[in-house]
């Protein structure tokens, strides 16, 4: 069969051209200089290098301290994640419900949006001074014997709640365009057939906001997985005792503190291959689900 | 075709240069804040002192913010002709071969005139290689301090804070029931580690301390440092050693608001201290353990080197070697020593700030330099370790570890001397060919 064709005009590559050479310039071109990288060992002024094929991986992959980053980043992700989403999509709810000051509600909650993360975790890290924090004394206090100095369990608590707060605004915006975008005509038939505010919430109004909710669930694992830097670098350092480090901060403390090279490029190549996985399978079978 | 603009732009750019007659030195640094006004007081001091140089001081953030610019520049080639490298990435620079031009070789080879002997024994040989020959100029020398709270020490009957280790376990539970922790300690690696091996002459890792070869392993796990961290332990439960994590700020406020009677920090935190302090306090030297090794011997200097960056002209080279020069006189170190707390590096310098009778002044400010020049031992003069900014971070999450009861102190040092001689072997690997 002959395929029909149009006569090519060069025009529409022109205008893809802008963004394929950023990809290229910004990504591609990096990620390849990484996995070349990963490959070496060279010492950090580039006086000498040597290609030690697996050498670096097998280094990484046999430290506790990685190891333990790597769970750390999993569980952290998933919390983060699945506590913004869900908490963003009750406020957005009942905020949609609101009639009487609705503005200054919407406006309140879309405010932790402007905060960049370095900030949000310096107001994190200070509300929870051991010395004069007043969320750290207020716990305290009130008899839970919280530490998150030295209890690794109440450090994730506290990176985990920054980041939470910091991410709940974003997500909240979109899920308060989503509701909005819920045609008015299907939430009155939906009144007339049900009288479970609760049913028809889970039948109706969260299948319409899946695609919203996917793209969040996206968006928010990638915040989680690389945008978290700023917080862990600010409130934690990773202590204590490494419990509270994500891999891209270890790519961070090794790379960029340490200046192993060949460590930090082989622990980059791993978690782009963790990403590079994660991302096939939320798109393959997570998105399945959603109904555009 | 994006080249050729690139060079003509360079070209240009030289040009420029070459009209105004003077040859710009890049000075990279690391001191931000009231720091980095003394560096730029300095830099002007050159520039104003002659007419051919002149030096233009750029703060790069923290220490391994400096650190890392000045690799990226160095791969770019286009690298600053000095930048300041802090003790634990010592070995990194030193051991890239090439990549700096030897302080001692630069200065001898300008006409300057170079004597080892003219710096204090504590600074003299950190920044060297093992034949003594100075490859860093020190800077920035700081050496751990006990500072103590007067009012504290008063209010639990104690006259002077301790000397020894056997001393303060004495005087805890008094400080202890005056409503105080004993003591506070910021950055473990540097004060319970390194300098504690140096103030007891014990030997921290082999092949002279890694001055000799990259083949190296550290000598941490041993009976002394062990038993160190037990008692600190105990002190720690007992309510006598506050551990407010791994941040030096955390652990400096328990002091300054007079959670802790006293603190464990620099010698270079004196000045910062007394704008802030709002009680009496005093300085003292690291304590020690008395019987173990043949202590009380000096400790490391802390703090950062500069280096010359290879690849430069004649012309800046020798701008260099006359800014090292003015560095070194005695007047721009007692004027540094003066308005930061950082020791002087020559005996010249100490001299001068003996003359002018600045230590009758402030008494509290000599403390540091004269631990520096107590009596040194075969171990006392620094070491030399690779990927060491990673084997601190070890240390901290195992201290973190031994803190909080995850793990036992022997636990703890088997992780360091395990995860740290991986470092350092993947170190030598690296750097050995």
């Amino acid at each position: 069969m002959k395929r029909v064709q149009f006569g090519h005009s060069p025009v529409p590559y022109l205008f893809v051209a802008p963004q394929i050479i950023i990809i290229a310039i910004f990504f591609l071109w990096p990620a390849a200089q990484a996995i070349h990288q990963s490959f070496l060992l060279e010492d950090a002024f580039g006086m000498s290098s040597q290609f030690v094929w697996f050498r670096n991986f097998e280094d990484v992959l046999s430290n506790p301290a990685w190891l333990r980053s790597a769970w750390f980043t999993v569980i952290f992700s998933a919390l983060v994640a699945v506590l913004s989403i869900a908490i963003s999509l009750f406020l957005a709810v009942r905020a949609d419900e609101v009639i009487r000051g609705a503005k200054a509600y919407k406006t309140l909650l879309m405010w932790g949006y402007a905060v960049a993360p370095p900030v949000a975790g310096l107001l994190g890290i200070m509300m929870f001074n051991p010395l004069m924090g007043d969320l750290y004394l207020f716990i305290n206090r009130i008899g839970i014997n919280f530490n998150h100095i030295q209890n690794a369990n109440d450090a994730t608590f506290v990176v985990v709640l920054i980041a939470v707060w910091k991410q709940v605004s974003v997500n909240f915006i979109f899920f308060l365009s989503g509701l909005q975008g819920i045609p008015k005509s299907v939430t009155e038939a939906a009144t007339l057939d049900c009288k479970s505010a609760e049913r028809r919430f889970w039948t109706i109004t969260f299948p319409l906001l899946a695609p919203t909710t996917f793209f969040l669930m996206v968006i928010n694992l990638t915040y989680a997985f690389f945008e978290t830097f700023g917080i862990i670098d600010v409130s934690t350092k990773g202590a204590p005792g490494g419990a509270t480090a994500t891999l891209v901060y270890k790519v961070y403390v090794d790379g960029f503190l340490g200046a192993d090279m060949g460590g930090s490029s082989a622990q980059s190549v791993l978690l782009m291959i963790m990403v590079s996985i994660l991302t096939v399978f939320q798109f393959r079978f997570i998105e399945r689900k959603v109904h555009y | 075709m994006f080249r050729k603009t690139l060079m003509a732009a360079a070209a240009l750019f030289a040009m420029a240069n070459s009209a105004n007659a003077t040859t710009e030195i890049t000075w990279w640094h690391a001191m931000d804040g009231a720091l980095g006004d003394v560096v730029n007081h300095i830099a002007d001091d050159f520039n104003k002192s002659q007419s051919e140089y002149k030096v233009v001081p750029v703060n790069k953030g923290g220490y391994e913010d400096t650190m890392t610019a000045g690799i990226a520049a160095f791969r770019a080639k286009n690298q600053p002709n000095i930048i300041q490298i802090f003790d634990a990435g010592a070995a990194t620079i030193i051991n890239a071969k090439g990549a700096v031009y030897p302080v001692q070789d630069l200065l001898e080879k300008y006409g300057a005139k170079f004597d080892i002997n003219d710096y204090i024994p504590g600074v003299r040989y950190f920044y060297a290689d093992s034949k003594g020959k100075m490859i860093g100029l020190p800077f920035n020398s700081s050496t751990p301090l006990l500072y103590f709270n007067k009012d504290a020490l008063a209010k639990a009957g104690i006259q002077n804070p301790p000397k020894t280790w056997q001393e303060f376990e004495e005087m805890a539970p008094k400080l202890k029931e005056a409503g105080y922790q004993g003591l506070a300690e910021s950055h473990s690696p540097w004060i319970f580690f390194e300098n504690f091996m140096s103030r007891h002459n014990l030997q921290l890792a082999t092949a002279n301390n890694g001055y000799d070869s990259t083949d190296v392993k550290l000598l941490y796990n041993n009976e002394n440092l062990k038993n160190h961290w037990k008692k600190v332990k105990e002190w720690k439960d007992e309510g006598y050693f506050g551990y407010y994590g791994r941040a030096w700020g955390a652990n400096q406020d328990a002091f300054l608001q007079q959670k802790a009677a006293m603190w464990l920090g620099s010698s270079g935190s004196f000045g910062g201290l007394r704008k802030s302090a709002s009680f009496d306090f005093g300085t003292s030297t690291l304590p020690y353990w008395k019987g173990v090794g043949d202590a009380p011997k000096s400790t490391f200097i802390g703090g950062a080197a500069l280096f010359a960056f290879t690849g430069h002209s004649e012309e800046e080279n020798k701008g260099v070697a006359k800014f090292f020069e003015f560095l070194t006189k005695p007047q721009t170190q007692y004027y540094w020593h003066k308005e930061t707390g950082y020791v002087p590096i020559t005996n010249a310098a100490y001299e001068l700030a003996k003359k002018d009778g600045y230590y009758k002044e402030s008494p509290d400010a000599e403390v540091g330099i004269e631990q520096l020049s107590e009596p040194g031992g075969k171990w006392t003069k620094g070491y030399r370790l690779g990927y060491y900014v990673q084997i601190r971070e070890v240390i901290y999450a195992e201290v973190d570890k031994m803190m909080n009861g995850d793990e036992t102190v022997d636990q703890a040092f088997d992780v360091i001397e395990t995860e740290g001689n991986k470092l350092l072997k993947r170190f030598h690997d690296t750097y050995s060919n």
